[in-house]
């Protein structure tokens, strides 16, 4: 068995462990803890005795004004949010990682016409484009908010694997692939993927911070996820008119806002400096900004 | 050497030129050679000269703006590698002619496993399941004298030497027993011992799978003591063609002249080597008449003027050069013009 050196450096790295760390927790508390906890994320426990009531052992996390048990809704949001947020992500990478080989490996004309498609893209703010269709899709479901997003998300993820395709293609081993018969397909596929994976990995790891913060505010606005279904951005939403007496509501979905957008940028920081190229043959080179970093400072700048 | 008369490979007035910004290159222009089966061919010239553009012509490997121009023939197993559709020269490619390339560093995949590497060529070409494509593969490597196979093949190429890395590179290019492998300065980028180490393995490959072998080089000392025949280039032509021995006993051309005497030499007094004066001309700008003119010491007013042609010397020995045809001109040996022009200015 061969361990891979830069899964072997990312283990190694201490904020990453503590990222992981963080997000293993939230991952299996938003699997199972709705489960251990007795109470429904929407359900009103008793209006009349438990409107807002503070934390205490019988509910952790106190209740909001309508009875519910602010725990339970966290957890039950944190589902919500991390399903939106990786499905969302995922949807982005696939057309985004398609879009730039494809553009990257064929070259010329084509590749220019699809960069043009793709600046006029760039040049709509993200925001005000799912303000704008969010506004006139009301209620939206989960499926559309997570296509919008996904597909909101993609533009500077492709130019991006564009960009290490182009460098990728012109190496020798590419052309020996070529020389050795292998078609377009399995050269783009099976050849170059996996040397444009690592600023892949590291730019979606980002964005799952970046979308669960942009639907939390989307939510806050009022236009994500539609109550009762609880998201972070939603119960923070149903408690801000209050937070001056029950700050609990508020406090809580909004750690786990900011627990989590830092545990993912913490894991993708590490995540690129794991998966530098120039790192892959186990000699340390001394660190500095690198051509991944500031591509993917680029990308975060646009979004 | 097991020669036939049928070649296995004829190359027909190739010309490939690249439509650049700055004019036409006529990077490969009216090539003709033969190789026969089991023959090992030396294509020699400097830098510039057309010969790796040759060999990614033979592949059908050249991205635009370069193209074969129509007429090129490329003949090989009775097909036309020019005209055939893609789909069946990708059958070719790694099948039946493939390709060894000069940097083992960077001619493999870093995230692949070199026994993932070598059958994945069997994979590409539907040669057999997953299981038997491994198989081969670790047998190849042992074939290319790589100890303990089975454990290698799960290594990534960072963890062998250059070597090694070339050693896999061969395998990768011989797993499916082609008819012809092209290898293009195989044993540049490695240290001595190591290209003499390459260099017995390509030739005792060859005896072993009768493949064809055009050896690209610069260096006349690997040619010596690996070919059986030469192709000198130079200026994306052909100027000289023997057999090795007699390429070595009585080269014509005077540009196999200059390379033959740039050679560094055991026993010689001279401090500095000699040189060829100038470099290989632009190839969007050929001179008129000859284009080694002005690089060369005997030329006169008919080599300014009137283009060469292939002249006959002796038994399979051609050289483009004039001075077949008026040989007294040899000992009017002058500056070239190059030396000339650059003193007077």
């Amino acid at each position: 068995m061969h361990s891979n050196p830069g899964l072997r450096r990312l283990l190694t790295h201490r904020s990453a462990r503590w990222a992981l760390a963080t997000i293993a927790v939230l991952v299996v508390a938003a699997i199972v803890g709705p489960w251990l906890i007795s109470y429904g994320g929407a359900e009103q426990l008793d209006i009349v005795r438990l409107k807002n009531t503070p934390p205490s052992w019988s509910h952790w996390f106190g209740t909001d004004q309508y009875s519910r048990d602010v725990l339970s809704r966290v957890l039950s949001g944190a589902r919500i949010s991390l399903a939106v947020a990786s499905l969302s992500v995922l949807f982005a990478i696939t057309i985004g990682t398609t879009y730039g080989l494809v553009a990257g490996y064929v070259g010329g004309a084509i590749d220019g016409a699809m960069m043009r498609v793709l600046d006029g893209a760039l040049s709509i703010p993200r925001v005000l484009l799912l303000l704008a269709v969010l506004g006139l899709w009301h209620p939206v479901p989960l499926s559309g908010l997570i296509l919008l997003l996904g597909g909101t998300g993609w533009f500077a993820l492709s130019r991006l694997v564009r960009a290490e395709t182009m460098t990728a293609r012109r190496l020798e081993y590419i052309g020996a692939a070529e020389a050795l018969g292998a078609s377009g397909r399995r050269i783009l596929f099976r050849h170059l993927l996996p040397n444009v994976a690592g600023p892949i990995i590291v730019s979606a790891t980002l964005s799952v911070g970046n979308v669960i913060a942009l639907e939390a505010g989307l939510s806050y606005l009022g236009i994500g996820a539609q109550p009762p279904t609880p998201s972070w951005g939603s119960i923070f939403l149903d408690g801000v008119d209050f937070y001056a007496g029950n700050w609990w509501v508020v406090l809580f979905p909004g750690l786990a806002i900011v627990a989590t957008v830092l545990a993912f940028n913490v894991l993708g920081d590490a995540l690129r400096d794991a998966l530098d190229p120039r790192q892959l043959h186990s000699h340390r080179v001394p660190s500095g900004p690198s051509a991944t970093s500031t591509s993917v400072n680029e990308l975060l700048k646009n979004g | 050497m097991a020669e036939t008369n049928a070649p296995l490979l004829r190359v027909h007035d190739l010309r490939t030129y690249f439509y650049t910004d700055g004019g036409v290159a006529r990077a490969v222009d009216g090539v003709s050679f033969e190789i026969a089966a089991g023959e090992t061919v030396g294509l020699v010239g400097e830098s510039g000269c057309g010969k790796s553009v040759t060999a990614l012509s033979l592949l059908r490997l050249i991205r635009p703006p370069g193209r074969i121009e129509p007429g090129s023939e490329i003949e090989f197993d009775g097909k036309n590698l020019v005209t055939i559709d893609e789909a069946a020269m990708r059958a070719v490619r790694g099948a039946r002619i493939s390709m060894v390339f000069q940097e083992p560093m960077s001619a493999l995949n870093p995230v692949f496993t070199v026994g993932d590497q070598i059958a994945e060529v069997v994979r590409v070409h539907h040669a057999g399941s997953k299981r038997e494509a491994w198989d081969r593969a670790v047998a190849m490597l042992d074939t290319v004298g790589i100890p303990a196979p089975a454990q290698r093949a799960h290594e990534y190429p960072h963890q062998l030497s250059g070597g090694m890395r070339q050693r896999i590179v061969i395998a990768m290019a011989l797993v499916m027993n082609p008819a012809l492998v092209i290898a293009d300065e195989p044993t540049t980028a490695l240290d001595v011992t190591i290209q003499a180490q390459i260099l017995e393995l390509l030739r005792s490959l060859q005896t072993k799978f009768g493949t064809s072998i055009l050896l690209i080089t610069h260096d006349l000392g690997v040619v010596a003591e690996s070919v059986s025949r030469v192709i000198v280039m130079y200026g994306g032509e052909v100027v000289e063609e023997a057999a090795v021995a007699e390429l070595f006993a009585r080269a014509h051309h005077p540009y196999t002249e200059g390379l033959l005497h740039a050679m560094p030499q055991v026993g010689q007094e001279r401090e500095r080597l000699a040189t060829i004066p100038g470099t290989v001309p632009p190839p969007t700008a050929w001179p008129a008449g000859c284009r080694f003119h002005d690089r060369c010491p005997y030329a006169w007013e008919r080599c300014v003027a009137e283009h060469p042609p292939l002249y006959q010397i002796g038994a399979g020995h051609v050289s483009r050069c004039h001075l077949a045809d008026e040989p007294e001109r040899r000992a009017q040996k002058h500056e070239p013009l190059v030396v000339a022009a650059g003193s007077s200015s």
